[in-house]
């Protein structure tokens, strides 16, 4: 199938980019008239993941991550955020709730999990040494009464 | 961006928070909540989420260290008045719906 409309933005892996790929996430979306939880679910997503390439991929360097919104036809939402960082041995086990690599003493280990209960599907794909891709996809479902 | 101002009550201590609360805004949150906590030394900490837009699991981070200091310093930590969007992420983390003050006190 394919898309009605893509977009694709790469920015540096600082922190302060957090808010400007959901802010730039919901910008693309905006006309595909989301409701708003919808939209906070996207949002906190895209920071979820952004902020894994942040403080996982590149733990002592600044990488880049590349976001890419496609929106299929039926408001099928699909985002990647991908980076070529140093990657996760263990998809499994990082996607457990409450496993961290990262200091336990401020980092919940939840950020895998917030993906997964706010979106319908998550598929993440890593090669150790070469990087991470991690795959969003949440149908906005019409409004009632439209 | 996010903020906090402080604002006592007897042995209490208000925390109100504002703004979006994702990575790069709790390393600042947590100097400045982590201070507090020990310069004031308030019996009870109370983080007020009413001016939080938006909040990823950062913010479960931030809650669930400032609640290890809190234990350390010996002061209690209490959370009120979570927005929706919140509410969600709490949840996930386990913090309860009564502690996370969506039920007006």
């Amino acid at each position: 199938m394919k898309a009605e409309n893509t977009t694709k933005i790469q920015f540096d892996s600082l922190s302060v980019n957090e808010s400007y790929a959901r802010g730039a996430a919901a910008a693309f979306l905006a006309r595909y008239d989301p409701t708003v939880p919808q939209l906070a679910d996207l949002k906190t997503a895209v920071s979820e993941a952004v902020t894994n390439c942040i403080v996982h991929a590149y733990p002592d360097r600044i990488g880049t991550v590349t976001m890419t919104i496609a929106v299929y036809p039926g408001r099928e939402v699909h985002i990647t955020v991908t980076d070529k960082g140093i990657g996760i041995p263990n998809v499994e086990q990082a996607m457990q709730p409450l496993f961290t690599t990262g200091n336990p003493e401020e980092r919940s280990g939840l950020g895998f999990a917030v993906m997964q209960s706010f979106m319908d599907k998550v598929r993440v794909t890593s090669k150790p040494g070469k990087g991470t891709k991690v795959l969003l996809v949440k149908r906005l479902t019409q409004r009632e009464g439209t | 961006m996010a903020t906090v101002s402080f604002s006592p009550a007897g042995e209490s201590l208000y925390a109100f928070l504002a703004g979006e609360i994702d990575h790069d805004a709790a390393q600042s949150l947590r100097i400045q909540l982590d201070d507090a906590l020990v310069s004031r030394s308030p019996q009870t900490l109370i983080l007020d989420f009413g001016g939080v837009g938006f909040m990823d699991s950062s913010g479960i981070g931030l809650i669930l260290g400032r609640q290890r200091i809190a234990c350390t310093v010996g002061a209690a930590l209490r959370i009120q008045h979570a927005p929706a969007q919140l509410g969600r992420v709490l949840q996930l983390a386990g913090i309860s719906c009564t502690d996370a003050g969506q039920k007006e006190e």
